[in-house]
């Protein structure tokens, strides 16, 4: 017989211990993101009180401004829990807004009509780049770095100037308020709260949204679990598309033009709003909820470099860089303490 | 006795490669609610076999009849359906999801395509309990230690048709060497586990290069020998040795000579001396010295220091203390270019990610070292070459004799000779074996503790790390008890030292 490996050991199979549980729950990235949310807007009321920063439609304009970020972000999230990621999402975001604004403007058709198709050309546009990713086997950076190119050029073979909205439909669309406690939101707003909603639905009440997890978890894994790994990481990236297009309607919307050069880079804010979330770039961990703090947190730093004043914009893109740098190595610290 | 219809029944079973005949005419049956063990050396077929049965490799000739019924898969999600389900060696889980969900996912329990999460996890805590496990089912699985995966991923199997009541359940369990990374009483846990699925009528075959571990828990055995059928018997008609004949088809004295045969070796000067070499977090300052033809084992359990230890006189880890001076002349060891270069070669334990690389070929994997002796702007003639990789394919008779052949193919026994042959081409003046016989056949072991002593002979100093006590006691001049990150003792091999004497060092971690 062997005689090997008689390791002294904690009570084996019992409970992990209680420290151990709170460091591997996974949901303590999102509550350090909330927590920072909160802290961060405490420091704006604290500053800004006398500007009118304690203002509900201060909070609010948080949502209104970013409706389009989140969408993208949400979309972002499913991507990267299934351990993937997605380059194309400010260029189909751009698309989108010029192919509404061209649908709209230039051939007259009406937003019935306009809004599935161009929801439609962004989910097939997500359903060609999963399907290379999953049958050719490439890596999605690669892929959907081609579809970034692809997309952003395609901007320009609708037209090289940007294209203004004057439709009276759409602008009263953009105009509409939806009174909530004594401020406002716009419809966009309501539309990507409704998108986060469904997509915590989604991710944690149906069996597709488990798989999402479970591939992320490890691939090879769900395969062997006899789970259809294929269908869903090509759906994962339909799904991406759509939120993408999605994101480029209520972008149009907020901006009210189409233009080759909108969005340029967005895929980035929306990677670093699911990152701050607390989902881990590996995959199989983290929360659409924590992808709304990522947005918020994200948009406060916007809003409290305008009510400084003195600051160039430039700092957002520093503060956000920073806090990426800090969310990265914190779960990376946490990572390697699960491990162990 | 009267014997049941067997569940299982494969007749007369082929499997072609390009080639090769991997499996020619076997027969194979299992009985509900037995434990039937499936036994030959690496290459004899038995992981084809399985592939076969699973539906990862299609039949080239034979029949396979599940409960009376003629059946062919074509995919393990088939088999899986119409009841065999396999545990592999690797935890096929998500490290991710609550070991609830790992039991069940891809058949939640759904309402109106809701996830019903309170049935799910009542239903998971229930077949937990049911099948005897004190296991926490909401917890991560990344929680749990390896063992306890390993043991959800069998309640995952058994599960499998029960939440919607699609299916009938688990009829045929495989289990393909769960054992070989749990300790002992980890073993007996997946054991109870095992004995529990039986009394509930499932046919378990279970593959194992324990061959005691065969004994404990196993009623009937099948023998495997290229692809042949040897034998089945019952596992009490058959001790050890006449299994281990059957297996390998030749008598098994050679090891016990090859023991009596090192006890009366001698061996020659100093090769190499490492003083006070340490490394914090590593392994505490420690001196050894290493002659000449001399077969150093060390001994201590996983996590002792032992790979820590041969990592420093490799160079791949950085000694923070002391010097090592290898043939008079002391060495920086700063990197692994200069042990190599001073005669070292170190075959890790870990073969698969940090020796070879499974997409090149048997050549190219064994004329790696060299070559990078050379640099790569000299290139090894191409008759010098294939000469050399002839040679010790022949020597260390690794199968297939191709070295074309993808070393990712081959068996793991087999992999074990393609490393040893890159390190033997060079030939080093000290050669580190850490763990080569970890996962290998017991014929194939045999072989490769064969060629340690016949190395040790020719003068080459090995430096051999095994977790099995009795293989260091073999094949060792000296021995170097470890403990603790600490090397405690270093013992002059005897007839005098046994198991009991080594593990009596490593307990009470002093010299004696």
């Amino acid at each position: 017989m062997t005689t090997t490996t008689q390791q002294p050991k904690a009570p084996s199979n019992g409970t992990p211990s209680r420290a151990a549980r709170v460091l591997a729950d996974r949901r303590l990235p999102v509550l350090v993101t909330a927590g920072l949310f909160l802290v961060m807007y405490a420091i704006g009321l604290s500053r800004y009180q006398n500007y009118g920063f304690a203002e509900t439609q201060v909070f609010l304009n948080l949502f209104i401004d970013n409706s389009y970020l989140l969408v993208a972000a949400v979309g972002a999230t499913f991507v990267i829990l299934s351990g993937g990621i997605d380059l194309s999402v400010g260029s189909v975001i751009g698309f989108t807004t010029m192919l509404t604004a061209w649908l709209v403007e230039k051939q007259g058709l009406p937003l019935v009509i306009v809004i599935p198709i161009a929801l439609g050309v962004g989910a097939f546009g997500g359903y060609l780049m999963g399907y290379v990713i999953q049958n050719f086997e490439i890596q999605p950076f690669i892929v959907t770095l081609a579809g970034l190119f692809l997309f952003r050029g395609l901007c320009l073979v609708i037209s090289k100037e940007s294209i203004s909205i004057t439709d009276s439909s759409v602008s009263s669309m953009a105009q509409a308020q939806v009174s909530v406690g004594g401020g406002f939101l716009s419809i966009g707003a309501i539309v990507s709260l409704v998108v986060l909603a469904a997509a915590f639905y989604v991710l944690h009440y149906t069996r597709f949204g488990r798989r999402v997890y479970a591939i992320g978890g490890n691939e090879q894994s769900a395969l062997l679990m006899g789970l259809p790994q294929g269908g869903t990481k090509i759906a994962v990236y339909t799904m991406s598309g759509f939120c993408s297009a999605l994101a480029g309607l209520l972008f149009t919307l907020y901006i009210q033009s189409g233009d080759p050069l909108h969005a340029t880079g967005l895929e980035l804010d929306a990677i670093a709003a699911v990152v701050i979330g607390g989902t881990l770039l590996t995959g199989g961990s983290g929360y659409v909820v924590g992808t709304l703090f990522g947005v918020l947190v994200l948009g406060l730093i916007k809003s409290l470099i305008q009510f400084e004043g003195t600051l160039s914009s430039w700092w957002t893109k520093i503060a956000t860089g920073v806090l990426l740098c800090a969310f990265i190595l914190i779960q990376r610290t946490m990572t390697a303490r699960r491990k162990t | 006795m009267a014997e049941p219809l067997p569940v299982l029944e494969m007749t007369g079973i082929v499997k072609e490669f390009p080639g090769v005949r991997a499996l020619s005419g076997v027969d194979f049956r299992l009985f509900p609610g037995e434990i039937h063990a499936l036994l030959g050396e690496n290459g004899a077929g038995k992981s084809t076999l399985i592939k076969v049965l699973t539906g990862v490799y299609s039949l080239d000739g034979g029949t396979v009849t599940l409960n009376g019924t003629s059946v062919r898969f074509h995919s393990p999600s088939q088999a899986q359906q119409a009841g065999i389900s396999t545990v592999y060696q690797e935890v096929n889980l998500c490290p991710n999801l609550s070991v609830a969900e790992n039991i069940f996912i891809g058949r939640e329990p759904t309402r109106f395509g809701r996830i019903q999460w309170k049935r799910l996890r009542r239903e998971a805590a229930e077949l937990v309990d049911r099948l005897g496990l004190d296991i926490d089912v909401e917890a991560p699985l990344s929680s749990y230690p390896l063992a306890v995966q390993q043991l959800v991923a069998i309640v995952r199997s058994v599960g499998t048709g029960d939440a919607d009541g699609q299916g009938a359940g688990t009829k045929v369990l495989i289990l393909d060497e769960p054992t070989s990374s749990l300790d002992r009483d980890e073993v007996l846990e997946l054991f109870a586990l095992m004995r529990r699925l039986k009394g509930e009528g499932v046919a378990i075959l279970f593959v194992s290069h324990f061959l005691d571990q065969i004994y404990e828990v196993c009623d009937r055995m099948t023998v495997l020998r290229n692809g042949t059928l040897v034998g089945e018997h019952m596992v009490r008609d058959l001790d050890q040795v006449g299994l281990v004949q059957l297996m390998i088809g030749k008598a098994l004295d050679q090891l016990e000579e090859l023991h009596d045969h090192q006890l009366h070796a001698d061996v020659g000067e100093s090769l190499l001396k490492a003083d006070g070499v340490g490394r914090t977090g590593g392994i505490a300052p420690f001196d050894l010295e290493i002659k000449k033809g001399e077969v150093i084992g060390l001994a201590g359990l996983l996590g002792s220091g032992r790979t820590e230890l041969a990592r420093l006189l490799f160079g791949a880890d950085q000694p923070d203390t002391g010097k090592v001076t290898i043939g008079g002349k002391q060495v920086s060891m700063s990197a692994p270019n200069d042990a190599i270069a001073a005669g070292v070669a170190f075959c890790s334990e870990n073969r698969k990610t940090e020796g070879l690389v499974p997409d090149l070929t048997v050549r190219e994997n064994i004329i790696l070292a060299l070559q990078a002796t050379r640099g790569w702007t000299r290139p090894i003639p191409v008759a010098q070459r294939d000469e050399l990789v002839a040679k010790y394919i022949k020597a260390l008779d690794i199968r297939p004799a191709n070295p074309e052949a993808r070393v990712g193919q081959l068996s793991g026994g087999n992999q074990q000779k393609v490393l040893l042959a890159r390190w033997l081409i060079t030939r080093p003046k000290l050669l580190i074996l850490d763990e080569p016989t970890r996962g290998i056949d017991i014929g194939a072991k045999a072989e490769i503790q064969k060629l340690v002593v016949s190395l040790s002979e020719e003068g080459m100093a090995v430096l051999y790390i095994a977790a099995e006590l009795e293989e260091v006691l073999r094949l060792s001049h000296t021995i170097g008890v470890l403990r603790d990150r600490k090397l405690v003792a270093q013992l002059a091999n005897g007839p005098e030292i046994t198991p009991t004497r080594i593990l009596e060092t490593i307990a009470s971690g002093e010299h004696q």
